[in-house]
């Protein structure tokens, strides 16, 4: 008890630590450039005890629970050898995470508003929402088909850099194409659609991979999954603003 | 208080539900095998939807509305042109230095504290047999933010067009990547998408809108969004920058023996 007592403290200060920048920038600020006393002591410090406690908590359940299974579960279909359930479950998996993550509903409601002030669709609420909704879809459908891509590229050891750079290029051509409206936004999408917990589980799946494969190395093959994950949304949103 | 933790917990389960479904459902039915560790795995994923809601409740109790207030005073004409300062029809980029400082400072801290790229560095740490310190990822990352939004907040004040900063930071990226150790590339590419989420996003995009209403001449509709992007570019840079650093510098080492 008394061990796992320290262990605790011992994460809890770790994580005190990795909140002290964004204290100092904050206390910096208030005091020295606004020169305001800080507002709310109280609460500000509640706050700040609750987010050092989440954050060792996530730590914590990360090594515990979501690492472990993203990895226990890559080995086990690439023991089973079935490259279409494979597919189906990095599909699932991009799709199933994105098209309900809180970031990209705000977004698309967003993106709704700038298409319809800029006369791309009627001014209807109704004409909004379905165009949102088309948006979220589309992004979801993006994701699920880079995991799809990205863990393609895995099985077949691919090289990273050519498709990247191509998907770059294909950025580029197609934003001298899509309307203005959509671009601050597509370039934007790419960023939103990796959250807290599918980055974690998405870099297990993908390490865990890469070292059941024989001839595949961790590290040059495991990690750009995300990477694929943010490059499809951009060019997919573009593709929807320009059919749209 | 109780009803906000309780909210955010609601809101944390229904945004883990539609991946432990795929992640148990796969499981069961595909796969068909007991999960090893099973009771760690369960506790595991209880930790981390608890870890999430007291995050995102302290977040939004002490960080947000104080670094929402901070970008709404700094980009406030009057603090940038003085208290009966004219707003001028065309403004100097260079009188808004302590958005550009803000940027950085809280690009650089908030990264620090980013969850997921927490994950991403240990992992990398882990396969790589430590070559890739946990720190030195982290930082390289942080700097890369920080600088992107620093930029990226010019770009809002400047009026420039946004594809120009992009396509010229996909150039560097390209010519970076024929340069780099090998290693270090897909992890590089990666730390794109891990740097924008729980903690940066709402500030940064605070700051963003912020900027565009306020910067005379600037559509919030069209030059607020963007930040993200230059969020996501600028760590790739960084972190094959940090890893040409670290190669040059064993390979220096290794001559002077």
């Amino acid at each position: 008890m008394n061990t796992a007592f320290w262990a605790l403290l011992k994460s809890m200060l770790g994580s005190l630590r990795d909140l002290a920048p964004i204290i100092l920038v904050v206390v910096v600020f208030q005091l020295g450039v606004f020169g305001q006393p800080m507002p709310n002591l109280g609460e500000l410090l509640i706050g700040l005890v609750f987010v050092t406690l989440g954050l060792t908590f996530f730590i914590y359940g990360l090594e515990m629970g979501l690492f472990p299974i993203g990895e226990s579960m890559a080995h086990a279909f690439a023991r089973k050898g079935s490259v279409v359930w494979l597919i189906i479950f990095a599909f699932s998996l991009g799709f199933g995470t994105t098209v309900a993550e809180p970031a990209l509903i705000a977004v698309a409601a967003e993106a709704a508003n700038v298409a319809a002030n800029g006369g791309m669709i009627e001014q209807s609420v109704a004409a909004r929402d379905s165009y949102a909704t088309g948006l979220r879809y589309t992004v979801a459908l993006s994701v699920g088909l880079a995991i799809v891509l990205g863990v393609i590229r895995i099985l077949k050891g691919w090289p990273i850099h050519f498709m990247i750079i191509g998907g770059y290029l294909l950025v580029v051509t197609m934003t001298v194409f899509a309307p203005k409206e959509i671009i601050g936004i597509a370039y934007d999408s790419g960023g939103v659609t990796t959250s807290t917990i599918t980055v974690p589980l998405v870099t297990a799946l993908g390490v865990g991979l890469a070292s059941s494969i024989k001839g595949r190395n961790p590290m040059i093959d495991g990690f750009g999954l995300i990477a694929f994950a943010s490059l499809l949304p951009m060019i997919f949103v573009m593709a929807y603003g320009m059919v749209i | 208080m109780l009803l906000n933790l309780l909210n955010t917990l609601l809101s944390t389960l229904k945004d883990v539900l539609p991946i432990a479904t795929i992640l148990f459902g796969f499981q069961l039915f595909v796969i068909r095998r007991p999960i090893p560790n099973v009771k760690n795995v369960l506790v595991g994923f209880i930790y981390v939807i608890i870890g999430l809601t007291f995050f995102l409740v302290g977040l939004e109790k002490a960080l947000f509305p104080l670094g929402r207030l901070m970008a709404d005073q700094l980009t406030n004409p009057e603090f940038i042109f003085g208290a009966n300062g004219v707003v001028p029809d065309v403004v100097n980029w260079a009188d808004y230095y302590w958005v550009y400082i803000f940027a950085f400072a809280i690009g650089f801290s908030t990264t620090i504290a980013e969850p997921s790229l927490m994950a991403v560095a240990i992992k990398a740490n882990d396969v790589s047999g430590g070559a890739i310190g946990v720190w030195g990822l982290r930082i390289a990352v942080a700097l890369g933010v920080a600088i992107g939004i620093s930029l990226g907040t010019y770009r809002i004040v400047s009026g420039l067009s946004m594809h120009y900063f992009i396509i010229t930071g996909y150039i560097f990226v390209v010519i970076q990547t024929f340069y780099a150790p090998k290693l270090i590339i897909p992890l590089a590419y990666d730390s794109g998408g891990v740097t924008t989420s729980t903690v940066t996003v709402p500030l940064v995009a605070a700051l963003g809108l912020g900027l565009a209403e306020t910067v005379p001449g600037r559509n919030p509709l069209l030059d607020g969004f963007g930040l993200i992007a230059f969020a996501s570019l600028f760590p790739v840079m960084s972190v094959m920058a940090y890893a040409q650093l670290s190669e040059m510098m064993s390979k220096r080492a290794k001559q002077k023996k």
